[in-house]
């Protein structure tokens, strides 16, 4: 290592960050500092900026759509991150070892993740659990009658969580490479000590497995606070029925890019920077205390 | 002996069983989508009665006179586009993070951790603004440029996590030689990260292939569209009447992706999980 950096010219990194440093001052950090400066201002995008000091703020404070949509968000963030990451950790556990048709299995449960997000499987959910939806007519076989899951205001939401639990497979994959690199002889020491599988479980494998299992839960937040195409499909893009799926994104989209109210969605944004900054700050803080490191 | 066996094969079968009810709204729409219009939703059997490719003969028609097969080339486009941006710029900057020495490694290095966990809605207003100006809007420039700018962070760090298994004492010979970085990073680096390159251009794939949101802020023309935002306006234009078409749409539309996860499943599954987290 250090013989190669007597060797390495200086000048010669910044050449190959040159991409990524124009890309973070040109796509990141300016933008993000105008974006700031925005919501401080009224703007409509054809008119000039009007600066209004901490208006957009207040009016965020008294919003009832956004309060709204916040609980709406918390709410779908709160369902379907545990649900997601608690079943990607049950399956990877059985599908870590090689048994027959091991891939074939892991590639199905695979599956659902690499479509989820597509407005394609949108569409498709939003048929299954309508009023004539597959998902009723099976519960017509069992003697229920099914709701319109999806126009049903106290419902809609959960659907929008199943459809978020469904796409678990992402994760696995996370931990199916975490199980994999834990080193045999872990086990075979604990064998030799007369550990039970149990014990194995509880000592081994799961203090091993943390990093992942934080990594991937700081990751599923961040990206399920971000969740847009399955509710505006989902709600034809009003987050119908009574605001029940307007995720926090969507109304910004709805404020910016409908109302043009780019001076509010600029706040909004920033909103969420705040709230995502100051979860992933709890979690690295609780973090300390149950994700175990090697070192 | 026989009660193991007799687990094994309970296994597998709760592992069959719930696979299938995983897939089986993905079956479902594969199956609709040869179903006659009025046989979707009122017949119960599984299966169609008399196939037919009637949908897809139908909803290959697209939306306002263009028809899907513009739509998939547009995505196409963009993907391919976006993936050879992400290629080479993520894997220069990760060289040099990885194998590099200079002054603001620590510093550039956390900034671009950081940069991983910013959601993209703080960026988006004013990069919406300025490729307005820019009269870039119903073009591909905003969702194909930013790429060759090494901005999705998370490809910069899965390519570090990999460049950092190749061993040093490999790269000092050509050094030695006297190679420059560049040489270096062509003849060396380049071929050996192919495994994590590839995980790069299918994760890039799949993700423009899904995009919507940025797609449906910058393209409204719909000759520019791309199959997300026909499947978009399919609905809006045929309202509850042509499910069919609409399902046969929609299973076109996820073909691709399942095309690269057949070819390619060795570096989804296998691949992100390597090279990619420890370290």
């Amino acid at each position: 290592m250090r013989k190669i950096s007597r060797l390495n010219r200086p000048y010669e990194a910044y050449l190959f960050l040159t991409p990524w440093i124009l890309g973070f001052l040109c796509f990141t950090l300016i933008p993000m500092l105008m974006s700031l400066y925005f919501s401080f201002t009224k703007y409509d995008l054809f008119t000039a900026p009007r600066f209004i000091g901490f208006e957009n703020f207040l009016t965020m404070a008294m919003d009832v759509r956004l309060i709204k949509s916040l609980k709406v968000t918390g709410t779908y963030v709160a369902l379907t991150v545990p649900f997601q990451v608690m079943f990607a950790l049950l399956v990877a556990l059985v599908l870590k070892k090689n048994i027959t048709g091991v891939r074939i299995y892991r590639a199905i449960y695979y599956l659902p993740s690499l479509f989820g997000g597509s407005v394609a499987i949108a569409i498709l959910w939003r048929r299954l659990l309508n009023k004539q939806g597959v998902v009723n007519k099976i519960l017509e076989l069992f003697g229920f009658e099914g709701l319109n899951w999806i126009a049903t205001p106290s419902t809609a939401l959960y659907t929008l969580v199943l459809l978020g639990v469904w796409q678990f497979g992402a994760s696995m994959v996370i931990f199916l490479g975490g199980l994999k690199q834990i080193s045999q002889d872990y086990y075979e020491a604990a064998e030799i000590e007369g550990a039970n599988k149990r014990k194995q479980f509880f000592h081994i494998t799961l203090p091993l497995l943390t990093p992942m299992v934080f990594f991937s839960l700081v990751m599923t937040i961040i990206n399920a606070f971000q969740s847009f195409t399955s509710a505006y499909i989902i709600s034809g893009g009003t987050g119908s029925p009574i605001d029940s799926t307007l995720f926090y994104t969507l109304y910004l989209y709805i404020k910016g890019f409908q109302h043009f109210s780019m001076g509010y969605a600029s706040a909004m944004a920033w909103g969420l920077l705040v709230i995502i900054a100051l979860i992933t700050g709890i979690m690295f803080l609780i973090g300390k205390y149950w994700v175990y490191y090697d070192e | 002996m026989y009660i193991e066996k007799w687990k094994v094969g309970v296994k597998h079968f709760l592992i069959i069983l719930f696979g299938l009810m995983m897939l089986y709204p993905l079956l479902w729409m594969l199956s609709a989508s040869f179903k006659p219009e009025n046989e979707i939703f009122t017949g119960l059997s599984f299966l169609p009665t008399v196939p037919t490719l009637g949908n897809y003969v139908n909803g290959w028609k697209g939306v306002s006179g263009v028809i899907f097969g513009r739509f998939f080339l547009n995505s196409l486009f963009i993907a391919i586009a976006c993936i050879i941006g992400n290629v080479i710029s993520c894997s220069m900057a990760a060289y040099a993070f990885a194998k590099l020495n200079f002054k603001l490694k620590k510093i550039m290095f956390a900034t671009m951790m950081v940069t991983l966990m910013l959601p993209f809605h703080v960026r988006l207003i004013p990069q919406y603004i300025v490729f307005n100006k820019l009269g870039w809007i119903n073009t591909y420039f905003p969702l194909i440029l930013p790429r060759y700018f090494a901005i999705e962070g998370f490809f910069v760090f899965l390519l570090v996590q990999f460049m950092r298994t190749i061993s040093n004492e490999m790269l000092e010979a050509p050094r030695i030689d006297g190679c420059g970085s560049f040489r270096i990073y062509i003849s060396f680096i380049l071929p050996l990260s192919t495994p994590a390159l590839v995980t790069v251009a299918i994760f890039t794939f799949i993700w423009t292939w899904n995009d919507f949101f940025s797609q449906m802020i910058y393209l409204s023309d719909p000759i520019t569209f791309t199959v997300s935002l026909a499947l978009r306006n399919f609905i809006d234009s045929t309202g509850n009447s042509s499910w069919g078409s609409l399902f046969s749409m929609s299973c076109l539309s996820l073909a691709p992706l399942f095309i690269v996860f057949i070819v390619f499943q060795r570096y989804l599954i296998e691949g992100i999980t390597s090279g990619s987290l420890k370290g």
